[in-house]
């Protein structure tokens, strides 16, 4: 059985002197194409290193990441990667920052033109076509997100990871951007691996939900297939038995079995 | 800096006040609320801005006419040993009207001497530059080279400027090159020092975008590293330039030659006291010139940056 993306029985450690600290063990997922995949699980469970490590950004200690029948095990924009805090460049404009991206994966193989159309398309896309010469500061936190998910899309990866992308965003801008990532990924058919720790995010985009325990050591403690046809629309959901039930399991994985236990 | 952030402020006070004036005219008609605010409020912008620029010259005016007459009031009695200001214009009268003239050797106008140290200030000071940034980047992107160089870079920037010119005067036996080294050596701590600070301080998430992107090490330093690192390497520069000309006029009284330094030594040689005092007066202006030139091409150049 070979899956699109396979991440194969990581574990990671890290050394801080003699002392080791184990934060994955022995974690296996196969994700496959135009899937979309939430880790979900409390804080300090390893999902941001579990997400570096597809990205290439954190190197294994044990294991490895298979994307197309090859291994990865650096950085590159085939992982295109929104981060958390958008990590835009604040001296370059929402276009440049964007550009920056086009310019490099695309050197080859697009003209000036071409890149230009290219850049443009991406934060259409976003709808942020219109702000395209105001810099990072100038615009909104849920704009910048949307900026960073234009310059991931703009690399046309294979995969896309979404590092808790909304979780600075107020609720409604939240609902909002949760909506755009559902149409682009209804559009575009991407395979997507999204950390998040909010649950209905979590059910509402997700084809599957990745429970993890509670580190030190986290593994995954469950997998949850969330079969709500699509396109999915937040107000008809709200009802929806299915989408409750899944909630409820998510709520039940994370409150009940695996509660955040409060270091002392 | 207060300065400019107190300009920006005197702004801010004047658009508040046209929105308020321009309320009536809102609920008045709809259409022409986008240009009336601006004809009708003309006189009073022109009011409000000279009066902003009032409220700014009116207090350094006041000080230094308060300064001056304590100065007069104090250097006028017999026995004072320094001319009060009144004297310092008379005496110096000639040199403040023709700073262009020439009339060979080191007796030359004020405009001379001046630009004589400016040109080794720009020679020292260019030179400073060029090698603090490359090694405050090498300092601040490689932990071995922080390592060995560190420690040698803590102990050298606290020798005193004009403790290397006798060695740079043996070594290179003339007083122009001893006097832009001891500027070189000066001005570069504080920029190798900043830069290396900004270069280790680049956040980790820039890094992750571009090994994400992929960019290779020259895209990395053009693209990523300077622009992020230039707030904390114009600081550095900023400092590097106050450091310059504090110590070309200290390094000129000993090399001698055209120069503003040389030219306060000789006219103490020659108890021209109001002399010294005009001198004064010009090296602080120039001095505050560079400072205000350095900080506005940083304020160009880190617009970005600088406002995350």
């Amino acid at each position: 059985m070979s899956h699109y993306l396979l991440i194969d029985h990581i574990d990671k450690k890290f050394t801080r002197g003699s002392h080791e600290t184990e934060v994955l063990k022995d974690v296996t997922l196969g994700i496959e194409q135009g899937e979309y995949v939430s880790i979900i699980g409390h804080s300090g469970c390893g999902k941001t290193t579990l997400l570096n490590i597809v990205a290439g950004l954190t190197p294994v200690s044990r294991g490895g990441v298979i994307l197309e029948n090859r291994e990865v095990n650096e950085p590159g924009p085939d992982r295109a990667v929104v981060f958390q805090n958008h990590s835009l460049l604040p001296w370059l404009t929402v276009y440049g920052n964007v550009k920056l991206a086009v310019d490099k994966v695309f050197s080859a193989s697009k003209s000036r033109a071409e890149r230009h159309a290219w850049t443009m398309h991406n934060l259409d896309l976003v709808q942020m076509g219109h702000a395209k010469d105001k810099r990072p500061a100038e615009i909104s936190g849920g704009m910048k997100q949307r900026v960073g998910l234009a310059r991931a899309l703009a690399m046309q990866p294979k995969v896309l990871l979404l590092d808790e992308p909304f979780g600075a965003l107020d609720a409604l801008t939240r609902a909002h951007l949760q909506d755009s990532v559902m149409a682009i990924h209804e559009k575009l058919g991407n395979t997507v691996l999204m950390i998040t720790h909010d649950v209905d995010e979590a059910v509402l985009l997700s084809d599957r939900i990745v429970m993890m325990t509670n580190g030190p050591a986290a593994c995954i403690g469950e997998v949850l297939d969330v079969s709500l046809a699509r396109p999915r629309k937040r107000l008809t959901l709200a009802g929806d038995a299915e989408y409750l039930k899944c909630r409820k399991r998510v709520l039940e994985f994370l409150y009940e079995r695996h509660r955040f236990v409060e270091a002392a | 800096m207060h300065g400019l952030i107190r300009i920006k402020a005197s702004k801010m006070n004047m658009s508040v006040r046209e929105t308020k004036t321009a309320e009536p005219l809102a609920s008045a008609s709809a259409k022409i609320l986008a240009l009336a605010p601006r004809r009708a409020n003309f006189t009073t912008r022109v009011f409000a801005r000279a009066g902003a620029i009032a409220m700014r010259l009116v207090p350094p005016v006041v000080v230094i006419a308060l300064v001056l007459l304590l100065w007069e009031f104090l250097c006028r009695k017999s026995g004072a040993t320094l001319p009060p200001p009144s004297r310092v214009v008379k005496d110096t009268w000639e040199l403040i009207v023709d700073p262009f003239f020439d009339r060979g050797g080191i007796d030359k106008g004020l405009f001379w001497h001046l630009s004589a140290s400016l040109q080794r200030v720009a020679f020292g000071y260019a030179l400073a530059s060029v090698a603090g940034v490359a090694l405050g980047t090498l300092v601040g992107q490689s932990v071995w080279a922080m390592r060995g160089l560190d420690p040698i870079f803590q102990v050298l920037r606290t020798v005193p400027p004009l403790a290397w010119l006798p060695l740079s005067l043996a070594a290179f036996r003339d007083g122009q090159p001893s006097a832009i080294f001891v500027i070189f050596i000066t001005a570069i701590w504080p920029i190798i020092i900043n830069t290396a600070v900004g270069i280790r301080n680049i956040p980790q998430d820039y890094r992750n975008v571009a090994a994400v992107l992929r960019l290779n090490h020259f895209e990395f330093f053009v693209k990523i590293m300077v622009p992020a690192a230039a707030p904390y390497i114009f600081t550095g520069l900023r400092i590097g330039i106050g450091l310059s000309w504090l110590a070309i006029v200290a390094a000129e009284m000993l090399t001698g030659g055209v120069g503003i330094g040389f030219f306060i030594w000789d006219a103490w040689n020659s108890s021209h006291i109001s002399e010294i005092i005009l001198a004064l007066v010009y090296v602080g202006l120039i001095g505050f010139m560079l400072d205000r030139m350095v900080a506005a091409i940083a304020n160009i150049v880190t617009r970005g940056t600088a406002a995350n």
